[in-house]
Parts: structure tokens; sequence; C-alpha cells
């Protein structure tokens, strides 16, 4: 049932909904702390047991998929799906907790006020997560290569615990170190002008990409944020207004109780224009900066394989010079042709693909995006103009 | 530099006369700390009082804190709610005085030029105190003498020195044999709202503060849309982020207007109210001191006659004179006093009937003031979001 979420996130519009294979999350638990999330899978495909299935799967397990991938050899050559972000629920429970323990100092409604409001952001940012990795699972099904992955149909389809723990801190430290020393390589294997003018370009341009899209997406988070304090602001404001109008009896009163209304429901756009605009703008941002990042890894295994290959060739003509080992270095050669190769193929392909999604995805959720802020200021117009009527009506 | 008022602020009254005062700003030409600001207060009335029809005359700061104190000494004792004005703000003046030419000093300026016009408008609304010959001599004459006493007290400490002196009279566990309720409730009423206002006010500056942020943040992402617009190597996406990010720049324009209406129609308002509510107490606080007056006369005629008696029956006929010289002394005291509570109750309770009323006026005007801001706003952003979907995404995309 959560499923429409993926496409009103509209992250990934491209996905050929595919008979063969079919991944939803059905249905998601958030405990104590850890999300329990029911993968639901519709195939036609004769690897499975059965048509339909349904297995319970847990964040750790994701990334777990998600690196295997990774590590792979022969998934070099894709864009590997980007892992879905780790549920962080800590904010929202802090905050519901600071609300138990001032229960005292408040008033019931405003007990009752506030703790509607904090369950209706818990329950947000649950359905963002679901979301999140419903993408993750999806982008992989639609995947010609992956969604053949071994890994990938146990993930689906085995019944029991997949006993993945999370990793420890050696393992920790270890991660920490190999992306050191990755981002040195990186850099280095970087510096490797490319003949090929398709590679050269996107290396140049995916660079630049990925720096803006971080900035803009920090930059949209910001704006969101003020502009949620400002709706919160404008809410506050209008129980204050309720207050007044109940207490008073002077002529002022009227203006106090016509107010009221107007500034809850203005505060409850305002609230939803930050909302849309963090689903429609933020979100979009936030995955596409984790998918160029792993367009950037694919880059990065292929200036990998580009450099093994040319130090394989110099290593030949070395061996043939010295007429000492020439087979073997014939043989190291073909191979780091081949893997070189293999990348490049299928790189080409994933890169031209990514675009794709990222134009569509983009000019969806920009379009619905003007077309829910015209709504809105509509709705606020509406709004201001029937309270004007009152107000100057009134004598 | 003289820069226009933007609103007059007209008084309405049942009689035909014509009283407007703009109140405008203009620098002096001193310098630093020295220097001081002259707002140009005009006049233009029909009243036979006045000398002419228009005049102009230059008031510092200071001179309407000394207006404010002269009408509290010669009008507070018999009820009146006297407006007060607004606070001296160290803070803001020396940033003024410093020279700042920035956005935050401007503000402070024409807020201060504001309230102080509202101040005098009320105070010219007042029909007892339009008649005080200080009011008169504030309005018209061309040169004043320097009112030296404010430089110790401002305004809010003048207001803060009252709420201690009358809040000690409440501490006297007097107990007023409430013959009118009205009083007591009203004075119950006038508490909760300016707990009420002080709240709506801290919001409200809550509000003003995050719009500002809300506008300092948009203009950053609207930099950082076109920085990524022209990185899209999608011509059409490109277009379309471009776009986007010129929206975001008007929108940063309109949230920053939306603050500053915030500000000059809510914020001002509500403190001016938050300052008057406080001038209304203390009439009520004035209203309590000739009741304990008279209660105190009263004792002490009680006093006197038990004198008497005492020296009736001592037989002291030389004593007994004076006695009665004594009571028939303060009987007149008790009955002159009586006749100012009854006067002083009957004039609060007309301040407080028409207060309202103003009050309920000002409101009206103020938040209609506010909504039409806020109208205009959202119009601008009907319209920008509408050619934003119209022309580019459309025409680029479909």
């Amino acid at each position: 049932f959560l499923s429409y979420l993926l496409f009103g996130h509209g992250i990934n519009v491209d996905l050929q909904t595919d008979a063969t294979l079919q991944v939803d999350i059905s249905d998601a638990l958030s405990e104590r702390d850890k999300v329990k999330f029911t993968v639901h899978t519709k195939s036609t495909l004769p690897n499975f047991k059965q048509n339909e299935f349904s297995v319970v799967r847990q964040h750790e397990e994701f990334i777990w998929l998600h690196d295997s991938f990774v590590e792979n050899e022969e998934y070099a050559g894709y864009i590997i799906p980007p892992a879905p972000p780790r549920p962080d629920f800590d904010a929202s429970r802090e905050k519901l907790q600071k609300l138990g323990e001032g229960e005292g100092s408040m008033t019931k409604e405003e007990f009752t006020k506030m703790k509607q409001e904090l369950e209706a952001e818990y329950l947000a940012i649950f359905k963002k997560t679901v979301a999140m990795h419903e993408v993750f699972l999806c982008r992989v099904a639609a995947h010609p290569v992956l969604r053949k992955d071994l890994n990938f149909h146990v993930f689906l389809e085995y019944n029991q615990d997949l006993s993945v723990r999370g990793k420890n801190k050696r393992e920790k430290m270890e991660d920490f170190f190999k992306n050191v020393v990755k981002s040195a390589d990186g850099v280095l294997v970087a510096g490797v002008k490319d003949v090929d003018d398709f590679f050269e370009h996107e290396k140049t341009f995916l660079l630049e990409y990925h720096n803006r899209v971080k900035d803009a997406s920090a930059k949209s988070d910001r704006m969101i944020r003020s502009h949620k304090s400002a709706a919160d602001d404008i809410n506050r404001i209008a129980s204050t207004l309720y207050t007044l109008g109940t207490q008073d009896s002077t002529d002022v009163c009227k203006y106090w109780t016509k107010l009221f209304p107007l500034f809850s429901k203005l505060s409850k756009i305002e609230a939803r224009v930050a909302a849309d605009e963090d689903l429609k703008l933020a979100d979009l941002l936030k995955y596409y900066l984790r998918e160029s990042q792993a367009a950037k890894d694919l880059l990065y295994r292929r200036g990998r394989a580009l450099v093994d290959y040319e130090n394989a060739n110099k290593a030949l003509d070395k061996a043939r010079a010295k007429n000492k080992d020439v087979l073997q270095a014939e043989t190291s050669q073909q191979v780091c042709c081949q893997k070189f190769e293999k990348i490049s193929e299928s790189a080409k392909q994933e890169l031209i693909d990514f675009k794709t999604r990222r134009v569509a995805a983009f000019r969806k959720n920009l379009v619905e995006l003007a077309e829910l802020e015209l709504k809105h200021a509509k709705g606020n117009l509406q709004l201001l103009q029937s309270c004007l009527g009152v107000l100057k009506g009134d004598t | 530099m003289e820069p226009s008022a933007p609103g007059n602020l007209r008084c309405f009254s049942k009689k035909k006369r014509d009283l407007t005062k703009p109140v405008n700003v203009f620098h002096s030409t001193g310098d630093g700390m020295n220097a001081y600001m002259a707002y140009k207060v005009s006049t233009q009335t029909t009243l036979p009082m006045f000398r002419s029809k228009m005049f102009t005359v230059r008031r510092r700061f200071s001179d309407f804190l000394g207006l404010y104190e002269k009408l509290l000494d010669k009008h507070a004792q018999s009820g009146y709610i006297v407006p007060p004005p607004p606070e001296k703000s160290i803070m803001g003046m020396t940033k003024v005085k410093v020279g700042k030419e920035d956005n935050s000093s401007a503000e402070f300026v024409e807020k201060r030029r504001a309230a102080l016009e509202r101040y005098l408008q009320r105070v010219v609304c007042h029909p007892s105190l339009l008649q005080d010959p200080d009011v008169r001599e504030f309005l018209e004459r061309d040169d004043m003498p320097r009112a030296h006493s404010t430089q110790a007290l401002s305004g809010a400490g003048f207001l803060k020195m009252i709420n201690r002196a009358t809040d000690a009279v409440s501490k006297m566990t007097i107990k007023m044999n409430e013959s009118d309720v009205w009083f007591e409730d009203k004075l119950l009423e006038v508490e909760a709202e300016d707990q009420q206002l002080r709240k709506l006010h801290i919001m409200v500056e809550s509000l003003v503060g995050h719009r500002k942020e809300l506008s300092v943040n948009t203009a950053g992402f609207a930099k950082s849309v076109a920085m990524l617009g022209s990185s899209e190597d999608n011509t059409a996406l490109s277009r379309a982020l471009s776009q986007l990010a010129e929206v975001e720049d008007k929108m940063e324009q309109l949230h920053q207007d939306q603050a500053a209406s915030d500000s000059f129609c809510l914020a001002e308002l509500l403190a001016d109210y938050i300052r008057l509510l406080g001038s209304v107490r203390a009439s009520f606080d004035q209203r309590m001191k000739t009741w304990q007056r008279w209660q105190d006369a009263q004792n002490m005629l009680q006093k006197k006659r038990e004198t008497e008696a005492k020296l009736l029956w001592a037989n002291k006929p030389d004593k007994l004179q004076q006695a009665k010289d004594e009571i028939t002394e303060w009987e007149a005291k008790v009955t002159q006093y009586e006749k100012d509570f009854d006067r002083v109750s009957s004039t609060v309770r007309k301040e407080v009937l028409r207060f309202e009323k103003e009050k309920a006026r000002d409101f009206k005007k103020q938040i209609i003031k506010y909504l039409e801001s806020l109208l205009q706003s959202q119009q601008q952003v009907e319209f920008w979001t509408l050619v934003c979907i119209h022309n580019r995404l459309f025409h680029t995309f479909f």
C-alpha cells in the first residue's frame, strides 16, 4: 500500500513496471530502535519457488545487499543504486520524550495538540524512510543485470533472518581506511586524462554537478527549515488569538475570533508548502546527490581499470624487452584489457540512462512543485480575501 | 534628508475639526555621540486655540518624553489614561548615531518615527489632554527648553516607577469594599489581556525573525540552483533550473517584505497596546489611591471624634474647641475626598470605555492593513508561480 509513495516521490520515473519482477514494501513497523520492512515480491521468474511472497527485512540487510553489489567485480561497470539512508527517528523521539516530561506544565489541549503534531512529524519521517528503502529495491529490480543477482533473490525470498549484523568497531575502522585510500587513489585516477571524449566529458561534468547538487541540497534544507519554523510561529499565534477571543468581552474581541481561524488555516498551508518543498525538492536533490556519487564511483572504477590496463601494457613491453615471463605478462594484459572494455561498454549506457532518469525526475518534480505552490497561493488568497471581506464589511 | 511619512493617522472625532499630524525625521549635523535625531512635527488644524492653521516644529526624542512626564504629573491623578511614548533604546540609537547605514538602523528610525507619530495622535485625540497648554506648546512653540529631567528616566523607566508605586499600594492588604464590581472585573480583564498580548508580541517577533531567516536562506538557495542549472548539461533542464532560481530570487524579496509587514503592522501595534494597558492599570491604581485617601480621612475623623469624646469626659474646655475645629476640618476633607473618589471613578470608567472603542478601531485598521499586505504578497507568489508553469517549464519540456 505504500508503493504510491514511490510514484509520489517521482524520484525514479522511468522504472518499467515489469510483470516478471515487481517489488514493493507492503508494510512497515517501527519498533523501539529498529524498523521492520515487509518486502513483498510478485514474480513470474522460474528462480523463485512461488509467484508471490513476502519477507521481513531490516535496514542492515539492505546495506548488506548494497555492499555485496559494490564488492562484486562483475558489477564494476554499473551504477550501483545508492543505499537508502539509515532510519533516523532520534530527533523526533527526543521531542516526544521532552513533551512527555513537560506534560505537567501545559494544559490538556496544548499537550494533545503538540502530541498530534509530533506524531504527524514522526509519521512523515517514517513514510519517507519506507519510500527510500522501496526506491532502492525497485531500482535493483528494474536493472537488467542486477535483478538476476543471487543475493538479491535470497534477500527477497529467504524468510529467515539473514544474520547480517551491523559492522563492529574494527570493521568500521577498516571501512574508514578503505575510504581514505580510495579517495587518495581517486584523485590520482581522476588526474589521468581519458582518450575517450565521452568519458572525459562525463568525468568533468559529474565532478562539478555532484558538488553543486550537494550545495543545493544543503541550502534547500536550510530554507525549508526556516519555512517550517515560520509556519510553527503562525500556528502558535493562532492559539494565542484563540485564548484572546475566549477571554475578551470588549469590542476588540470579535477581531480575535475572526483572526484565529484565519491564522490557523494559514499556518496549515505554510506547513504544507514547506512539506511539499521537502518532498519535491529536498528529497529529489538528496537522492541525486547519492546517485551522482554512485556514478562517480563507476567512473572511478573504470579509471582504476584503465590505469591497471596501461600498467599491464607497460609490464608486457618490459617483459618482451627482457624476454622474461612474457606469457604471464600477456595473460595479465589480456585480463586487464577485457575488464576495462567490459566496464567501458556498460558504463556508457549506464551514464546515459542516469541522465535520462535525472532529467525526467527533475521535470516531474519541478512541474508538480510549481502546481502545488500555485494551489497553495490560491488557497491563501481565498482565505485572505474572505477574511478581509468580513472585516471590512463589519461596521 | 527628509523621508516623507508613509501615512498619517487621522483621529476620528464627532466634532468638525481637522487635526493631522505627520511626524517627519531629519538628521541634525552633530557628530558621533553628540549627534541627535530631530523630528519634524507638522500640524494642520482648524482649531481656534492655535496661532495658525499650519505649522511645523523640531523636536527631539527627549522632548516627547518631557511632554509625557508633564501630562502624567498633571492628569494621572484625575484618573486619565495618559498615552505613553515609545521607550528609549540605547542600543538602537547608538547604532544610528555612529552612522551605521544599514537596514536595521533605517528600520529602527522608521519604527521610532511612526511610534512617535502614533503617540502624538493619541494625545491629541484625547479631548481633555488636547486642552492642556503643554500640548499646545509642544506643537507650536519654536524653541522649547530642553527637557533635562528625562535624561535620567526613559519613558519606560517612568512607567516602571509608577507601576512599582502602585504595586506597593496593592500589596497593602486593602480590601476595597467594591460597591462597583465593574472595576474589579475590568481590572482582571485588562491584566489577562496584557498577559496574552505580551505572549502574542513575543510570537510575532519570533515570526519576523524566522521570515527574515527564510529570506536569507531563499537567496542562498536561489544562487545554488542557478549554479546547478549552469552545470546541468541537458539544455531544457538547465533552462528550467535557471528559471527556478529567478523565481526563488523574487520569493526572497517577498519574504523580506512579509517580515517587514509582520513587524510594522503587527509587532508595533502590539507593543503600543502593551504600553497603553500599563497606563490603563495606572489609572485604576490612581482610583485606588483616592479611595485609600478617603478611607484614611474617615479613620482620622473617627480618631478626632474619639479625642473629642475623651476631652468631654475629662472636662478640658480649652482643648475642646481645638478638637471641634479639627473635627470640622476632617469632616470637610472626608466629603471632599469622597467627591474626589467618585469623580476619579467616573473618569476612569469613561476613559476605559473610550480606550476600548479606540482600541477596537485601531486594531481593525491595522489588521486590515496587515491582511492586505499579505494578500499582495500572495498575489505576487501566484503570479511568479504561473510564470514558472506557463513559460519555461511547458515550453522547454512539453
